[in-house]
């Protein structure tokens, strides 16, 4: 084999969508094995492995973002459906949805607040530069939705995906340790507290840990938040003149 | 065949959602409202078609994965990131401990209360 086809076999490889697409999975199912070996520890998250794995893969072969993007949007594409399926645990759990709906209600209301506040505060007072505060504000609600936001009101929206993705992780890590110290054994209470405060990620781990009905609060907390915050903080932030 | 039954129920909510997004200019993005239409369509059907719920499950099962592309994007943001990595990681981790400590509690103690009232009901 002469090494001049095999240089136009990357090329060719490299501007179609499969090779990022393949790359995409392949590093989420290395990253899943490396987390089992590890004991399941959020600390290596398998999507922040995933993620490392394919930003490493991406410098070593002089590979832009928009380029991976093209092949790594089919599966981007997916979350759409599966926001609207979060509907299914949600409808399964109506009943204990309705007999919470009080706790449901206050609990969006004040962890929504905690969650904005603390960001911008914290962040205003260790001096973020402006755009980093606004990318900030809407961390805590699941990316599509919060990457709309932080364009409405002024950030950055591909900074707020990433910022989204580790406050996920980030919940993953204490959560546990949060509601431990806080003595919640409620399942129902359990997933909606990792649902505001991390999103998917603090679903996908109710599901995991914690079952199906943590999951499914999760999963409400996590429409809910995500509802709440995009009316709020835009005239919020008009308001402040942030 | 039931998959594409599946997908296709989901897509057609996503669908409503986003046209009535753009069409109100609502802030709020289509699935989130082609989610409120999905569990409206369930609460006025009663059940959950066996081909939804297979479908739906299992994008839900792989949902983590799903972030991926878009967190590699932080490639793009290294310097930003470089310059005020500290702020963001304090900030990050201050904020999911006080947001899970306050939303946890407050339900905590409106379910205890609400819990007892519906004891003394029955």
């Amino acid at each position: 084999m002469s090494p001049l086809p095999l240089g136009q076999v990357w090329v060719y490889l490299a501007a179609s969508p499969l090779l990022h697409l393949f790359a995409t999975l392949i590093a989420f199912v290395i990253a899943s094995r490396i987390n089992r070996w590890a004991g399941g520890t959020p600390l290596l998250h398998p999507v922040i492995l995933s993620i490392a794995l394919l930003i490493a893969f991406l410098l070593l072969t002089h590979t832009d973002y928009p380029t991976y993007f093209a092949g790594a949007q089919f599966l981007h594409f997916l979350l759409g459906p599966a926001t609207v399926a979060l509907a299914i645990p949600l409808f399964d759990q109506r009943e204990r949805v309705r007999r919470l709906l009080w706790p449901v209600c206050a609990g969006t209301l004040a962890g929504v607040a905690t969650a904005v506040v603390s960001a911008v505060g914290i962040s205003l007072v260790l001096g973020a530069d402006h755009a980093t505060v606004l990318s900030l504000a809407p961390k805590s609600v699941t990316s599509p939705i919060a990457m709309g936001i932080a364009e409405k009101i002024g950030g950055i929206p591909s900074l707020t995906a990433g910022l989204v993705l580790l406050t996920g992780v980030i919940g993953c890590i204490i959560g546990p340790w949060v509601l431990r110290l806080g003595r919640i054994t409620d399942p129902a209470i359990r997933g909606f507290s990792m649902g505001l405060a991390a999103h998917g990620f603090g679903t996908a781990y109710c599901f995991s840990t914690y079952g199906a009905i943590a999951g499914a609060f999760s999963g409400l907390a996590m429409g809910l938040s995500g509802l709440v915050t995009a009316f709020v903080l835009p005239p919020l932030v008009q308001l402040f003149g942030l | 065949m039931s998959l594409i039954i599946g997908m296709s129920i989901l897509l057609g909510c996503q669908f409503l959602g986003e046209v009535l997004s753009l069409a109100l200019s609502l802030p709020i993005p289509g699935p989130v409202i082609g989610m409120l239409i999905l569990l409206v369509g369930l609460v006025i059907r009663g059940s959950v078609p066996p081909s939804l719920r297979s479908m739906g499950e299992g994008l839900l099962k792989y949902l983590t994965l799903l972030f991926v592309p878009a967190g590699v994007g932080l490639i793009e943001h290294v310097g930003l990131i470089r310059q005020e990595f500290w702020i963001l990681l304090i900030t990050l981790v201050l904020s999911a401990a006080v947001t899970l400590w306050v939303t946890s509690q407050v339900m905590q103690r409106l379910a205890q209360r609400s819990g007892t009232a519906q004891e003394e009901d029955a």
